[in-house]
């Protein structure tokens, strides 16, 4: 056993309200520079879509995250290292921009430098690259917002797989969630082992993954490496870049970003202990469907002595062994067991964990046509298919998400017997192998969430790690590159890019 | 000595040191002061068309022909009389592989070149080094090309001795080296000054990516494992084993670089 500390994520789809707010604030604070205007480190997904980049979650297109050899090896989809580095001059699963979609702004400019003409003047758009007009915008971050566009094209969506979908298609049986998707700091990331500079790292302290800039060549194999698409190629600078989990705040414990501004309070960080050692074995589990289980056999109950002590020796801090045991990660994932891995057949292990919507339920239930199971309606009547969402979660596996509805589902049938009724119904916690005390727990949690219960982040420890003395005078975060401004300014080893160009009207 | 100076001199005298003092000082420099500007560049993320076909093209090509350079001129020449391989043997294997690997890569760098001054994307990304860089190695292909033209006039392997003496002598400090090319036809010179002066420009521009690419393959494929850990910490994290006997079940210690 060799324990490890990693900042986890939860996030509540169940109360996401796809405002965006996560990406705006991520995008202002961290890809408002030449090069990422496409990228959004953190997006939101109407779901089924096919999201961005689009069919991001089709790998046997776009060959990322992990396989099992027939051998029974784990190796990057993508190919062994031999492999890998054959791919160095062109990479053949690498997506063109295209596939996300080519920035734009509007010519606001026009808007008042117009001369006097008949039509009243528009900002039309331009493409951020070439400067050069657009005349019709084909794709955007979120095109698929609020299932936008035709049914035909939005069921690509991979999470269809093994679903009757055509149904889904008309408009009495629609249904719709939103995915907001960040990097997964993942337990097996397949970026950081696709990088033949072994510039991407896991930090060893909270288990950020970090791509280091000044070691990063551009060989971009990191790109195509991670399933879910969450590393960006800046253009601009010819580097790598990807989500940072906001280390420097995380590092003085606030939240990241994305999860301080969510209005819905969907978003949850904690700290979970996980052994070093079962990771390899974890991520090459034989059948898909075990990967879920798998990974929950890697992560360590903070409570057992055993874990703590062994945490002590193997250089866990005090505070963050605390942490641990308080952690509304490790509550969700293990105790109650209501949140899951975005799609853990990918095989990273992933860290970020999702706890699936519920969604009305079907018309018929409504009129009391189709029975509920002694006062709780059946999750498979809920609109939005359990196999779509176990698609998504579990690798197809129904069980564990069905589970987690329906506790969802008693929570809200005991707080509303409690509250409304006032009557405590033990019953209805037993049913779904909970306690009343636990259901109240889960409440006040994933209900009320107040931001001291989302949010358990131990700040690091600075002492450990370097010298205060050393920093004094130092240029504090920078572009990297030191105090170096880095290469939009233009040097001897990297010329200044020409400015662009807006585009005029022809006279 | 400075009385009989020549072009000559200077070109295949005094320039060969000059390339390789900035090649070698300014390539540490950037890589010491400027690491976040030392990458490959690549613009396939923007446009796919052309790229991979063009690039392995060159690529494969030019490696080829990089390599036959530096082990046809800098094989000593009694490495070869030793093995009793015949100076015309090795003309012919220079001629015949270098040919082929140059025609690919020249084919590869029109697609390039192609591609990077009619593409829009590609065009209004591309510095003036870029573009430059890029119409030089062209120009350098074409050139290198074209001395096979006049090599197989000769197929003796007198000539191409000169050169194997020449870049040796470079190497030994030898200042009479320059003697060796002094009186080979122009297009032979013309293609050693190119090559000095790529040289040169090499710290400056993207081709300081061919460094870590060399380098790519020892760097991942002497990586145990695949995974990358860092730590930050200034004492090394406790490495201690067995401090917790429980905890000890069934699980293999893994190595790991990082730690």
């Amino acid at each position: 056993m060799r324990i490890r500390a990693q900042i986890g994520m939860v996030l509540n789809l169940d109360k996401c309200i796809g405002c965006h707010t996560c990406s705006v604030t991520c995008k202002n604070v961290w890809t408002s520079r030449d090069g990422v205007e496409y990228a959004w480190f953190n997006n939101v997904e109407t779901k089924p879509g096919t999201g961005y980049p689009t069919d991001w979650e089709n790998q046997a297109r776009w060959n990322g995250g992990w396989e099992r050899t027939k051998a029974g090896k784990l190796q990057p989809k993508q190919g062994s290292k031999w492999r890998i580095l054959a791919n160095i001059f062109a990479n053949p699963d690498l997506p063109e921009i295209d596939d996300y979609y080519e920035p734009f702004d509007f010519d606001h400019d026009h808007l008042k430098s117009a001369p006097e003409m008949e039509a009243f003047p528009t900002a039309r758009p331009y493409s951020k690259i070439t400067g050069e007009r657009i005349e019709k915008i084909e794709k955007g971050p979120n095109w698929e917002e609020i299932l936008g566009g035709e049914f035909a094209k939005r069921s690509g969506d991979y999470n269809f797989e093994g679903i009757e979908k055509q149904i889904y298609g008309e408009y009495e049986n629609t249904f719709m969630m939103y995915l907001p998707r960040l990097c997964e700091h993942c337990l097996n990331p397949t970026c950081a082992a696709s990088c033949p500079s072994g510039a991407i790292y896991k930090r060893e302290e909270d288990g950020i993954v970090l791509i280091d800039q000044e070691k990063c060549r551009g060989w971009r194999m990191c790109v195509s490496g991670c399933p879910y698409k969450k590393v960006y190629y800046n253009w601009s600078t010819g580097k790598s870049e990807k989500c940072t989990l906001c280390y420097p705040r995380i590092e003085s414990g606030n939240p990241t970003v994305c999860s301080e501004t969510c209005v819905g309070r969907i978003r949850y960080l904690g700290v979970m202990l996980y052994d070093a050692d079962k990771i390899e074995s974890a991520a090459n589990a034989y059948d898909e469907k075990d990967l879920y289980d798998a990974q929950l056999g890697v992560f360590l109950d903070p409570n057992d002595p055993v874990v703590i002590e062994t945490a002590r020796a193997d250089g866990v801090p005090e505070d963050w062994i605390k942490a641990a045991q308080e952690s509304p990660i490790w509550k969700m994932a293990m105790e109650w067991k209501v949140a899951f891995p975005l799609h853990p057949e990918y095989r990273t292990l992933p860290m970020v964990w999702y706890i699936p919507p519920l969604s009305p339920i079907q018309n018929a239930a409504e009129a009391g046509a189709i029975g509920t199971d002694a006062g709780m309606p059946d999750v498979k009547k809920l609109r939005i298919p359990v196999k779509y969402l176990a698609n998504m979660l579990t690798a197809g596996d129904e069980a564990p998400v069905v589970n987690a509805l329906e506790r969802m589902l008693a929570m809200r049938s005991y707080m509303r017997s409690k509250t409304v009724e006032g009557v405590v119904d033990e019953g209805i916690a037993a049913r779904v192998g909970l306690s009343g005390r636990v259901i109240e727990d889960m409440y006040k949690i994933m209900a009320l969430a107040d931001y001291e219960d989302r949010f358990v982040i131990p700040t690091t420890h600075r002492e450990q790690v370097e010298e205060a003395y050393d920093l004094k005078g130092g240029c504090g975060f920078t572009d990297s590159n030191g105090c170096s401004t880095g290469i939009s300014k233009g040097s001897l080893f990297g010329g200044s890019k020409k400015p662009l160009k807006m585009p005029s009207e022809v006279q | 000595m400075f009385a009989n100076f020549s072009l000559d001199f200077f070109i295949f005298g005094i320039m060969p040191y000059i390339a390789l003092t900035v090649l070698i000082v300014g390539s540490i420099a950037r890589y010491e002061r400027d690491p976040f500007t030392w990458k490959s560049s690549s613009s396939q993320l923007l446009r796919r068309k052309q790229l991979v076909v063009g690039s392995v093209f060159f690529h494969v090509g030019i490696i080829t022909v990089f390599f036959g350079h530096l082990v046809g001129l800098f094989t000593p020449v009694w490495i070869l009389d030793a093995l009793g391989i015949p100076y015309a043997l090795k003309q012919w294997m220079a001629v015949l592989i270098g040919g082929i690997a140059g025609i690919v890569a020249l084919i590869g760098a029109t697609m390039l070149i192609h591609r990077r001054l009619t593409d829009a994307r590609i065009r209004a990304t591309s510095s003036f080094a870029d573009i430059g860089i890029m119409v030089l190695i062209w120009l350098q292909l074409f050139i290198g090309l074209g001395t096979i033209t006049l090599t197989v006039q000769h197929m003796d392997g007198v000539e191409m001795v000169h050169f194997m003496n020449w870049s040796q002598s470079v190497i030994l400090l030898n200042l009479n080296a320059w003697l060796d090319v002094a009186n080979v036809h122009w297009l032979y010179k013309a293609h050693i000054f190119l090559g000095l002066l790529i040289t040169i420009l090499f710290p400056f521009t993207r081709l300081v990516h061919m460094i870590s690419g060399f380098a790519a393959p020892f760097r991942y494929l002497f990586r145990p494992g695949f995974q990358l850990v860092r730590s930050r910490r200034q004492d090394p994290l406790p490495r201690a084993r067995n401090v917790v006997p429980a905890a000890n079940r069934a699980v293999k210690p893994v190595a790991n670089p990082a730690e």
